[in-house]
């Protein structure tokens, strides 16, 4: 299953590396979000500091919903996706590479993101350990949900309004408990932000073990 | 059940139905003549006896969802996943009149239909996740890969449930904490209100079991119609057929 899941990564990872995606589309996507966000808050810095937490994560959700309906399409195209079911490839084994290659993508628009946020807010960035933590707890949980649903929807007609209805709200819990974790991590919250991560880690382990238990069904019928 | 049911309704159903009516008036009488105004919520109170039950019965529903769709992975029978689908909308529905109410129920108390309270965003959240997975029941395509998509749906759905549920805890929310299955059942609610709650929560249940009983039979009944048209399809395909068979004494290639 591992040597599966690193040959699903790798592939991922190449196609990103290719086509660029990420960096040529989704980086300028969230980065766009961040300058219209400041603008509709009439450039309030004291607003924008305060929300920073909650638009940093929301901007994530955007962008992995793109990075999910590339990767949907991509495996539409061509027979790519009968291709690897053909290929003997361990669905659970493709199931995890393509979640961890989401999350590469991810942490890359999230070390942007969070740059430009830092940058353009004048946030000052504390907590380090702990947003370290709440980031990839949070990024494993969304690509989690991502890899799931990307399949799920890969043959549907409609799929690119489908999609961000089925994918958005799932992920409410991850992105109240990442902002809150985010808040406490950067002075602002109160409480310990350890409990956030906690709860983050929970659900990334939930929606992995969604993932794993439901991806040969996934991989044969859909 | 005959062959061509002219309606989804049985002995159990009617009787389902009568006691479900009888419940939803001795509701209406112990929430409006035999229960007084609340000493801190005043008239508001009587709308708990709805928004209570309701989304209560509603998560019930969406359980009984997420069980549905893991039966269906893993015996493949329509049964389930017509089961699976019919509680899906009861619960959306249980959970839209929750909505409802509890915005008739803020606008006094809160001062706003709407607050963006963690308990109120997480179930509109959740309302709309279900939304999602009754989109995904209706799409075009192979009703099987139709019905196995949406079970994974379902499934993740669920993973939510218990978030909302425990979401006022977790976030100190305005919303008041939970009324009858807290740690404070005795302190939150007593007396006649306890049992006006309590009939409304076995009403809610019966209203919820006897729609669900109907739905799943008019699905039940679309998924045998449906079946119906394909045989119906290839039989006539066939007979164009027959003639020629008959009439040449061999069969045409």
């Amino acid at each position: 299953m591992l040597r599966d899941a690193w040959l699903v990564l790798r592939r991922d990872l190449r196609l990103e590396w290719r086509t660029r995606t990420t960096v040529n589309q989704v980086v300028p996507f969230v980065l766009a979000i961040v300058l219209l966000f400041a603008f509709a808050l009439d450039a309030d810095s004291a607003t924008l500091v305060r929300a920073s937490a909650g638009l940093f994560w929301i901007a994530v959700l955007f962008a992995a919903s793109m990075i999910v309906q590339r990767v949907a399409s991509v495996d539409q195209r061509d027979g790519v996706g009968d291709a690897l079911r053909m290929s003997g490839i361990d669905p659970a084994g493709a199931y995890i590479g393509r979640t961890l290659a989401l999350s590469a993508q991810l942490v890359v628009t999230e070390a942007v993101l969070g740059l430009a946020i830092v940058a353009f807010y004048g946030i000052d960035l504390r907590g380090l350990g702990l947003l370290a933590v709440t980031g990839g707890l949070a990024t494993l949980g969304i690509a989690a949900v991502g890899s799931i649903y990307g399949p799920l929807v890969a043959g549907i007609e409609g799929r690119e309004t489908v999609l961000p209805l089925l994918f958005l709200p799932v992920q409410a819990p991850v992105l109240l408990a990442a902002a809150r974790a985010s808040e406490v991590a950067l002075g602002r919250g109160v409480g310990s932000g350890w409990p956030w991560a906690a709860m983050l880690g929970m659900l990334a382990v939930i929606y992995l073990g969604i993932g794993v238990a439901t991806a040969s069904t996934l991989a044969e019928e859909t | 059940m005959a062959d061509h049911p002219e309606t989804t309704s049985s002995t159990a159903t009617r009787v389902l139905g009568i006691a479900s009516l009888a419940s939803i008036v001795v509701l209406v009488i112990y929430a409006f003549a035999v229960t007084g105004p609340d000493v801190r919520l005043g008239e508001t109170v009587r709308i708990m006896y709805v928004h209570v039950p309701t989304v209560s019965i509603a998560y019930l529903f969406m359980l009984a969802n997420a069980v549905c769709s893991v039966m269906f992975l893993v015996k493949r029978s329509s049964f389930f996943d017509v089961a699976a689908g019919a509680s899906g909308e009861i619960g959306v529905v249980l959970l839209g009149l929750t909505l409802v109410t509890g915005m008739l129920w803020g606008r006094p108390t809160w001062g706003a239909y709407w607050v963006w309270d963690a308990r109120l965003t997480t179930t509109a959240l959740l309302f709309l996740m279900y939304v999602g997975y009754l989109t995904m029941r209706t799409l075009p395509g192979n009703p099987n890969v139709r019905a196995v998509r949406a079970a994974v749906v379902g499934i993740v759905s669920a993973a939510l449930i218990y978030p909302v549920h425990m979401s006022v805890e977790w976030w100190s929310s305005l919303h008041q904490g939970r009324t009858v299955f807290g740690r404070a059942t005795k302190a939150a609610i007593a007396g006649d209100q306890e049992t006006a709650l309590y009939i409304g929560f076995l009403a809610f249940l019966l209203v919820a079991s006897w729609l669900a009983v109907h739905r799943f039979r008019v699905g039940w009944l679309a998924d045998r119609a449906a079946g119906v048209e394909i045989d119906a399809a290839v039989a006539a395909r066939r007979a164009e057929h027959e003639p020629a068979v008959s009439s040449l004494g061999q069969v045409k290639p």
